[in-house]
Parts: structure tokens; C-alpha cells; sequence
């Protein structure tokens, strides 16, 4: 990897950004890579808008990625992923799980506006359906995550090996979930 | 998360910044460790309560607590570490306040054994309702060598070093960070978990030693300075203190501490260029000499720093005791900030936190030099799209939605007046609920009330949580009787300290339980009423309505376990 890799997950709180965190991290770590995470406790979650950050390469100095530095941009909710625009530019790809979580008291933007909005930042987006994948086939929309995750990486959007995300996964995930996540994890690779 | 035990001293494992806080103090042995919730702080109590059994079978002396304060948290972890041991105590950086008192004191004395406090701030208000507040401006008033971290590993070293210098000096030492530095998580070195010695420590009695009565006091403040000069003189010397491109012939320099540095050394990557940086591991008493010598080479110096200007004041100062001609940058002339600093007008901004293209943007300024991306452009274009804010909200199947739909109906909301304060029910303020007239800080609401009654005879209902009640709302409670003034106050008993993560506290300890009702008629509060809100909704609206008629003051408690609380209990 010449250059550092930047990844942002967006989404609401409660759709698990802090263990796909943990996951890419533990997965780097299995790389000897060096890695930073940036995270947020507190008032940002009860179903606040959450964000996190992840940055991969030889010698990462700042936690936070840098105003239209992203790679990659991971959506687990479509409106939320207007504010990770901030991080856009024409280099960066999103994957979008189709998913529309409504905002207490605010109207729902629909996703064509969604997208060309997108369109203004860059021209690679990619709309996944994640959480009706994963509530089809395991009932759990918040897989979702860890589908995208590992859609990323076939897709080889994500510079980590799938064996990596595996073992980061088998390190993170309590036992009693253990099965249904790499079982998503695998799914997104078929 | 047991691995934050593993004694296998060269192994790498992933901590958080706060994390790697605790495996510091475990590394350096601590016996004591005592906390009151608050993020970003909240993870050094967390992680020790999960650990604290596994730990003891390490360190048998070992005893961890959350108090019911941070100023009841700090006197504890001082009374172990003025007892011989070593003593670690955890807060937000609004618990300093209310631990000041106490803290302005302790440094007149010191300590025995070592104590180190950790505080957090919040640039940007992440996790903190209340203010901006910059910490490190009480290292100065009450004398307390600090330490600045920039990332895990320092974290981790920087502890295991912060209760060394206390040992040496028997003085308290703060390891001061922000939300961005103890939330951020990366790869940590592991060092060696010490054996434990047997050898117990004891309070030793001393007339001369812990007791600042005068004229005694003044001597402390005294020896407290010596000790001061002498930890200066060492951290000149200390590695601590990095400079990085020391050898450049660049003319400007970079002074920076904390997070920020590793924002500084990003932007500095990606202008390609090698400023000579000068990191600054402790941030009071500042190693003046080596500031000095940095800065002789100088024409120009960039002080890189979160919030309103500590470092820049402070090297402002030095500059012109020595004479030196140096142009310092930082924070702009004008007050602008974070999310309102749309212009980008000043160097640096006062208000929210720095961002690494703040960094590289000031930097390009002063140089006249492009940055590497078209941020102004690019923000423009950005500041242009409609985003709704998805601000938290209470969970769904929260209990206080049976509060709040009980208010709804059988109060008048234009008439009475509704005090807030910290906790999930802050979040009466969401647009969809609006019960919310004024919010300040932990223990406020009843005591603001009172002072409204007493004045403009208004009707105040005032919220607070079972946590903050014990923390901070029994003095007010006790002067709406003693002073005689009328409020309601809706104690919000959710069995937990929610907001922060739920922690437990004195109304549901595995020992024995303080019971809120005893209390609060222990007060002197007459008209008190316990009731499930969920469970029986009518008696809640009945009892609102009775109360809100009294012309004292009445307390109704509103029982009823947080759901997230009960759906984590179930799993
Ligand atoms: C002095 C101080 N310490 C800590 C905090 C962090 N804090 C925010 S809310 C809260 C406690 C909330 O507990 P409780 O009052 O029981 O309300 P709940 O969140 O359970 O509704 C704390 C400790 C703070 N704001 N101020
Ligand atoms: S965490 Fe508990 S108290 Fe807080 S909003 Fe959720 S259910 Fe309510």
C-alpha cells in the first residue's frame, strides 16, 4: 500500500459503526499494518447521526480523516450519508446501503435527491441492499454492517484480506453472534 | 476485553486512548482507582469495573469505586495516595469544577504515595451540554504538573510516567486530553505488569504534613513552588518533549501538544513540507528553556492548540521577558470557530475543535503557499446542501416518554416553567418534545428554581436523573425547604446513570442501597410520591396535578428502569 487509506461509516446510532471499527481495526492489526480509529461516546448516539473514521497505511498520524480525503465512504443510512460529503471528492467510491431510517419531526429526503446530490462530489456510488439482504436471510437488519463491510472488500474497495475481516470478527463479535456475522460476511462474498 | 491484562510484555493490542490510560496505571501498579462518570472520561471507570475482580488476583490491594462525585472521587483517591499507594482518579472536565475546591488544596500538601487525575475535555461539545471548557487553565491556578498525550501509545507511557513524577515529587500529576485523543483507538506496545509487594502501606500521622492550617498553609505554597522549579528543570531535560525536524532551516516553526500534533504533522505531510515542530509532552510547568531554544532559530512560530489560547499566552509571555523577535500565529483576532467558521478567516479557531485541514490551512496562509486540496471550493459547495440534523433523541420505549406524555396532558405548558439538567432527559429539548426552559449543569435545575419562585413567583417543574441527584441535587433540595420555596421536582429514577453508559450508583449498588425517597424526606420535603409512570400513567397525572397546586415544595419520583438498561441486563 503506497498511500494511507481512508474510510468513513456513517449511519445512525445503534447500527453498530463502533464494531466495524474494532473489526477493521483488529483486521489491520493481523496485517502488521498501522491504523488509527476515531470514534464518538455519548450524546452522538441514543439515535443521533454517528460517525467514525478509519485510516490504514504505514505511519498514520491524525485519527480523523481529512475534508474530501475519503476512499472510501460506507452509508448504513442514505440521508446520513449527505453529511459524510464533507469527506468527498471525485476519487472517493460509496456504498450506500438502501436503507431510509425517518428523522423524528423532519421530512424524509428522498433517495434520487440523495443520489444527485452524491453526484456532485463524485460519480462512484453504489447503492446496496444490505439490510434487506441480511433481514431476509437472517431476520437482523444490523448485519448489514458486516455485509457492507465485506461487499467492500470483494468488491476490492478495501484493502484488507477477507480472512483478516474473518479472524477481526471472530476477536470482536460476542460468541452468542458469532455465527450469523461471518455467515454474512461470507454472504456478501457470493 | 480481558486483554487489557495479558502480561506479555512487546505484545500489540488495540486500546482507545482512554484505555490505554488504565493499562498505564496497571503497568504502573495502581492500588486505587475512583471515578464519576462523564464522557469523554467515561471508558477509564468503565474499563476497571469490568476488570476489577480479574485485576485484584494481580494487585489484591487493588479497589475501584465510582463515588458519588468527582470531588467525593478525588478526596478518596487522595486519601489512599496520601496513605503510601497509588491512586488514579477519573473525570470530564466539568467534574474538575466541581472538584477544584479540593484540588487547589491537595497540591498545598501533596501526597505519599502517587496520584494521578485524568481529565477530559470536549472540543466541539461532542458529549457535554454545558460548555467549551478549557482544562488547562486550571494547571496554572492550582500548580499541577500536566501531561498531554497525543495517541494511545503515549496514553499509555505517559501514565506509567505521570505516577513515576508523582512518586518522585509526592505530588499530584493531571494527564489532561480531549474527546478526539481518548477516542481515538490504535495499535499499543504492551509493557510488564509488575508483581505486586505485599508490604501495605499506612497512614503515617505528621502534624506538619496534611493539615493546612495557618500559618502553615503559606509554607506549603512554598515547598509546592520548589517542587514545581525542580520538576521544570527535570522536563527540560525529558524526552517527553519532542522535536521533530529539528535540523530544518525553515524559519517557521510549529508549537504544538496533544492531538493537534498529530494533526500538525499530517498537514505538514501533505504540504510536503519539513517544518521544524516542537511537540510539547507536558503543558505545565513548561520547559521554558527549551521553548526558548526552539524558538531562537525562529522568525515565525505557529502555535497549533485546541480552544482559547493556553500555549500561546503563555509563549506570548516568555517571548517578551527574553526579548525575542518572533511573530507568533495561532488563535485569529477574531472569535470564530469550528462549525461557524465558515470563512475561514483567522488563523485558528477558539471555538470547536481543530481538524487537520485547519492545520494545513493556517500553515499555507502564513507561507502564502496553495494547500493540497481546494477546501474553500470544496466547503462552499458542501455548506450549499440541505442536511437535516438527526440530533439523539430518546430511545424508544424510554420510561420518561411516559413523563413527558403525562406533562403534555395535564400541565400548562405556556405557564410553568421547566428546568433542566444532565442526563438522557436533556434530551427534552428535542423539537419534538420541548420541555425544556433552561439547562446548565449537574445538580442546577431545583436550585435555579428555587430562585425563580422565590422572585417571580412562577411554577417551576425541575428534572433530575437518580445519579445527579445523589451527585449534586441534595443541597438544592434541602434549601427549597430551608429558604421555603415551591417547586416540583420530577426525580427521574432510572436506576442507572444512563447518559454516560450505564453506570451504577448509591440508589443501586450491589451493597447496600440508598433509598431516593428516604432521602429526599430526610430533607424535609413533605409532599413526596413514588410511581411507576409506565406502569400506572393515570396515578402519575393525578399526582402532577395535586402537586402542582402545593405551595412548597414536592418531589415526585418517577420509578421505572431505563429500557436500555433492561434490554442489556436480558443479554
Ligand atoms: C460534573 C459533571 N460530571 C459528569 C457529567 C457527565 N454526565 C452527563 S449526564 C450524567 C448523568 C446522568 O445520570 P442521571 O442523572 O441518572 O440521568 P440519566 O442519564 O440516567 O437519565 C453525567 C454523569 C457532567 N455533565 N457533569
Ligand atoms: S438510555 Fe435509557 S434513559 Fe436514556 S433515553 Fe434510552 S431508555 Fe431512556
Amino acid at each position: 500500500m503506497k498511500k494511507d487509506f481512508n474510510l468513513i461509516i456513517v449511519g445512525v446510532g445503534g447500527q453498530g459503526q463502533i464494531t466495524l471499527l474494532r473489526i477493521l481495526e483488529e483486521a489491520a492489526l493481523a496485517e502488521n499494518k498501522d491504523f488509527k480509529g476515531s470514534e464518538l461516546h455519548g450524546l452522538s448516539q441514543r439515535g443521533g447521526s454517528v460517525e467514525v473514521h478509519f485510516r490504514m497505511g504505514k505511519n498514520i498520524l491524525s485519527p480523523l480523516v481529512s475534508q474530501g480525503d475519503a476512499d472510501l465512504i460506507l452509508a448504513l443510512e442514505m440521508q446520513e450519508s449527505l453529511r459524510s460529503l464533507y469527506y468527498a471528492s471525485p476519487k472517493t467510491q460509496f456504498l450506500l446501503n438502501k436503507l431510509i431510517i425517518p428523522i423524528p419531526g423532519e421530512n424524509i429526503v428522498p433517495e434520487d435527491q440523495i443520489i444527485n446530490s452524491i453526484k456532485n462530489f463524485t460519480k462512484k456510488i453504489e447503492i446496496v441492499e444490505a439490510s434487506k439482504i441480511c433481514k431476509e436471510k437472517f431476520q437482523k437488519e444490523v448485519l448489514a454492517g458486516v455485509y457492507l463491510l465485506g461487499y467492500a472488500q470483494k468488491r476490492k474497495l478495501l484493502p484488507l484480506r477477507k480472512e483478516s475481516l474473518e479472524e477481526g470478527i471472530k476477536k470482536v463479535v460476542p460468541e452468542k453472534y458469532l455465527v450469523e456475522n461471518l455467515e454474512a460476511l461470507k454472504l456478501s462474498q457470493s | 476485553m480481558k486483554e487489557i491484562l495479558l502480561n506479555k510484555s512487546g505484545k500489540k493490542i488495540i486500546l482507545l486512548g482512554n484505555e490505554a490510560v488504565c493499562r498505564g496505571a496497571i503497568e504502573a501498579g495502581v492500588d486505587f482507582v475512583s471515578t464519576y462518570p462523564g464522557t469523554p472520561a467515561s471508558e477509564i471507570g468503565n474499563t476497571f469495573w469490568q476488570i476489577k475482580e480479574d485485576f485484584k488476583k494481580i494487585n489484591p490491594k487493588f479497589h475501584f469505586e465510582f463515588s458519588t462525585n468527582e470531588k467525593v472521587a478525588m478526596e478518596a483517591a487522595a486519601g489512599a495516595a496520601i496513605s503510601g499507594f497509588k491512586s488514579l482518579v477519573a473525570m470530564k472536565n466539568f467534574g474538575l469544577n466541581v472538584a477544584s475546591d479540593f484540588l487547589c488544596t491537595l497540591m498545598y500538601s501533596g501526597i505519599e504515595g502517587s496520584m494521578v487525575i485524568f481529565v477530559a475535555d470536549d472540543p466541539s461539545c461532542w458529549s457535554s451540554a454545558q460548555s467549551e471548557q478549557n482544562t488547562r487553565f486550571y494547571s496554572l491556578m492550582a500548580h499541577i504538573p500536566t501531561l498531554e498525550p497525543s495517541e494511545p501509545q503515549e496514553f499509555k507511557d505517559f501514565t506509567k510516567f505521570a505516577f513515576n513524577l508523582s512518586a518522585q515529587f509526592k505530588i499530584p500529576v493531571m494527564i489532561r486530553s480531549t474527546t478526539r485523543a481518548s477516542h481515538q483507538s490504535g495499535p499499543v506496545t504492551l509493557g510488564e505488569i509488575p508483581n505486586s509487594k505485599f508490604q501495605i502501606p499506612k497512614f503515617v500521622k505528621d502534624p506538619k504534613k496534611f493539615s493546612t492550617m495557618p500559618p502553615r498553609v503559606l509554607e506549603m505554597k512554598k515547598e509546592l513552588f520548589e517542587k514545581i522549579e525542580k520538576i521544570k528543570k527535570q522536563f527540560e531535560k525529558s524526552n517527553l518533549n519532542k522535536i521533530i525536524y529539528g535540523n530544518s532551516r525553515e524559519k517557521l516553526g510549529i508549537l504544538t501538544s496533544g492531538v493537534s500534533f498529530l494533526y500538525v504533522m499530517e498537514a505538514l505531510k501533505k504540504l510536503n513540507l519539513k517544518l521544524p515542530v516542537l511537540k510539547l509532552g507536558f503543558i505545565y510547568p513548561l520547559p521554558e528553556r527549551k521553548i526558548l531554544n526552539f524558538l531562537k532559530k525562529l522568525k515565525s512560530v505557529l502555535i497549533v492548540e485546541e480552544l482559547e489560547p493556553y500555549l500561546e499566552r503563555e509563549i506570548a509571555i516568555l517571548a517578551k521577558k527574553e526579548n525575542l523577535k518572533i511573530k507568533i500565529f495561532g488563535k485569529g483576532e477574531k472569535i470564530e470557530g469550528g462549525r461557524i467558521w465558515k470563512e475561514r478567516k483567522a488563523i485558528l479557531p477558539q471555538i470547536g475543535e481543530l481538524k487537520p485541514e485547519y492545520v494545513e490551512i493556517a500553515i499555507s496562509k502564513i507561507l502564502n503557499k496553495k494547500p493540497s486540496f481546494n477546501y474553500q471550493l470544496h466547503l462552499k459547495k458542501f455548506e450549499k446542501l440541505k442536511i437535516p440534523a438527526r440530533p439523539p433523541i430518546l430511545c424508544p420505549g424510554c420510561p420518561y416518554w411516559a413523563v413527558v406524555n403525562a406533562i403534555k396532558k395535564v400541565v400548562d405548558l405556556q405557564k410553568v416553567i421547566f428546568g433542566g439538567e444532565i442526563g438522557c432527559y436533556m434530551l427534552f429539548s428535542h423539537k419534538v418534545i420541548n420541555l425544556q426552559d433552561y439547562l446548565y449543569c449537574m445538580g442546577s435545575s431545583t436550585s435555579i428554581a428555587h430562585g425563580i419562585s422565590k422572585t417571580s413567583k412562577q411554577k417551576v417543574i425541575t428534572f433530575i436523573g437518580d445519579s445527579s441527584f445523589f451527585h449534586a441535587g441534595i443541597p438544592a433540595l434541602i434549601n427549597t425547604v430551608f429558604n421555603q420555596s415551591n417547586p416540583l421536582i420530577i426525580i427521574l429514577e432510572n436506576q442507572t446513570t444512563a447518559m454516560t453508559g450505564h453506570q451504577p450508583h448509591p440508589g443501586v449498588g450491589d451493597g447496600r442501597v440508598v433509598k431516593v425517597e428516604e432521602i429526599v424526606r430526610a430533607c424535609g420535603i413533605k409532599n413526596v410520591k413514588v410511581i411507576d409512570q409506565v406502569k400506572n400513567p393515570e396515578e402519575f397525572e393525578k399526582g402532577l396535578k395535586e402537586f402542582l397546586e402545593k405551595d412548597e415544595a414536592s418531589v415526585i419520583i418517577a420509578r421505572h428502569i431505563c429500557a436500555l438498561l433492561e434490554k442489556k441486563k436480558k443479554t
